[in-house]
């Protein structure tokens, strides 16, 4: 499968919905793996990264879960490409910035990828739409398992899996949710939600910025521990933490409706005239919108505006997909231009947000 | 000579031990300016070729692993392992460590097939937690006499079983462990 035709294909978790997905957009479970008898990638020259991978990609893309996979060598990706990967999440950031001996094969529906020689010689990260880490889990594990059965790896009974990084030793798993909780940043208690999820050992940050400057209110929540425990209790201790933290965004929501439905009307409502208007738009100002219509949405404000749309729009206006639709290097005021060019055509069908009963004007939408 | 990067008339020559072997690496002009390497009397070659090494004087009394040559203050810098074989290595202050990253000091997660059916769950069980990772080889199946990794017969017989099961990969793997043991015991 070519670089194009597996961007033209929006992923599955994308379009899909899952459990909660008006507040989880994605859960993720990656696991890292290594072989042993080769130096870690970090620690390694370029010639024992090239034979590792010479010997790994054939195992790797002959998986049963990569039929009709894409699969590439960095050596022949562009900076843009790696880029639009990268804001896919379908390979990481520090990968991206590699170049010889280093490989992804993604399925072609995009719910599974396997990096080769990122931190440790393999990552393989499985995606599902909502909260739903235990499937992901289980596709990795399955991978996992055909994987092993070709590879030797690096395992001890004691420590586990043998990683690069001691932080991730053990199981070697590293499982993640993104969340979008607009009503509790608009109620200010983002904050007092994310103190209380770190004190329980998980790790939050903001997909995009840190803690209430997190651009798109949106945030990621995960394990920190992999030595210890098993997968399926770390799994499960996370989904009960989402469980609550979606409660609350929701609580938050409903209050918002209750308590404050001109200021909430008045944000969706600005947030679509600008989307719809706008000539300039830099990142941080779309993704702030983006996150006040999808709330509209997700509140029945804005009647007929699917979520999906919303999130394929969040995912087209990062600098690297811009580029890869122009097919040139574009600069910052070019890439806002086009940007906002990109947000009125894809919002041009959805309609205005509705009206409230006129003479009710603070009965929210009963 | 040629360049080891890009095949043009080297110019530098280095000698580093890597991975714990004598390695001679020639470089052009060209590519030992873009790797970095201005030190010639050849220590942080390494490094040079690796990202996030640092370059470092191994301390003559410091543990350095057999396997990768990592030393103890490269891991202290870095907060990374060289290879596998470094968890045995610097076993030494490891669970220290481990304890304060995480839940606990012992592996319960998911075991991979492959040790299951030659290390049922019972017998590691039995570890207690002041055993020191890696070094007491109570499971003969699991791991040998060896420090840094299995023992040569046992390898023998994996690269047997992998063959027969036309596994061709890990073979290739194991028959690459074979001769690293083999030419270090030579040497
Ligand atoms: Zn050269
Ligand atoms: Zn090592």
């Amino acid at each position: 499968m070519q670089f194009t035709s597996l961007i033209n294909h929006p992923a599955d978790w994308m379009q899909g919905s899952g459990p909660h997905s008006d507040v989880v957009m994605t859960s993720r479970v990656r696991l890292a793996r290594n072989l042993r008898g080769f130096p870690f990638p970090g620690y390694s020259q370029e010639k024992q990264r090239l034979e590792l991978l010479n010997l790994a990609k054939p195992v790797v893309e002959a998986l049963s879960e990569m039929g009709d996979a894409y699969s590439e060598d960095y050596v022949s990706l562009t900076k843009i490409h790696k880029q639009v990967l990268v804001e896919r999440h379908l390979i990481s950031r520090e990968h991206a910035a590699r170049s010889a001996g280093c490989a992804v094969v993604v399925d072609a529906r995009q719910n599974l990828s396997i990096m080769i020689n990122e931190e440790d010689h393999f990552r393989i990260q499985g995606i599902r739409a909502g909260l739903d880490l235990l499937n992901a889990w289980s596709l990795v594990d399955r991978v996992d398992s055909e994987l092993e059965a070709h590879l030797p790896y690096a395992y001890d009974p004691k420590l586990g899996y043998l990683t690069a990084c001691p932080t991730n030793v053990g199981t070697g798993m590293r499982a993640s949710v993104m969340l979008h909780l607009p009503a509790l940043a608009l109620t200010e208690q983002i904050n007092p939600v994310i103190k209380a999820v770190g004190k329980i050992g998980l790790a939050v940050r903001g997909l995009y910025g840190e803690g209430t400057d997190a651009l798109g209110n949106l945030f990621q929540i995960s394990n920190q521990h992999t030595l210890g425990e098993k997968e399926h209790d770390i799994i499960a201790s996370i989904e009960r933490v989402i469980e609550r933290v979606v409660s609350s965004e929701l609580n938050a929501r409903q209050k918002l409706l209750e308590d404050n439905p001109i200021m909430l009307r008045d944000q969706v409502g600005r947030a679509y005239a600008i989307l719809r208007h706008a000539h300039i738009l830099s990142s941080k100002e779309a993704l702030n919108l983006l996150s006040l219509l999808r709330l509209g949405a997700d509140l029945d404000i804005l009647p007929d505006c699917d979520r999906s749309v919303l999130d394929l729009l969040l995912m087209e206006i990062q600098p690297a997909h811009l580029q890869l639709r122009a097919e040139i290097e574009l600069n910052a005021e070019e890439r806002d231009m086009r940007r906002a060019w990109l947000t009125r055509s894809r919002l041009r069908d959805i309609s205005s947000p509705i009206e409230p009963p006129p003479d009710h004007p603070n009965e929210g939408d009963s | 000579m040629k360049c080891d990067v890009c095949a043009s008339e080297a110019t530098v020559f280095l000698t580093q031990i890597i991975n714990g072997q004598m390695t001679t690496v020639n470089l052009c002009d060209a590519c030992s300016k873009a790797k970095g390497v201005t030190d010639e009397t050849g220590f942080g070659l390494a490094e040079a070729f690796l990202s996030g090494g640092i370059p470092e004087t191994p301390n003559a009394s410091e543990a350095v692993c057999p396997t990768c040559g990592f030393t103890a203050s490269q891991l202290k810098k870095i907060g990374r392992m060289g290879c596998p074989d470094c968890y045995s290595t610097f076993r030494e202050g490891l669970d220290n460590l481990l304890k304060a990253m995480h839940k606990g000091t012992r592996h319960v997660g998911k075991i991979p097939a492959k040790w299951q059916t030659t290390a049922p769950e019972s017998s590691h069980e039995r570890l207690d937690e002041e055993t020191p990772p890696l070094s007491e080889k109570k499971n003969p199946s699991v791991s040998e006499s060896e420090e840094s990794g299995p023992s040569l017969a046992k390898l023998k017989k994996e690269l047997e079983t992998a063959v027969r099961e036309e596994r061709y990969e890990e073979a290739a793997i194991i028959k690459r462990e074979i001769d690293r043991i083999q030419e270090t015991d030579q040497a």
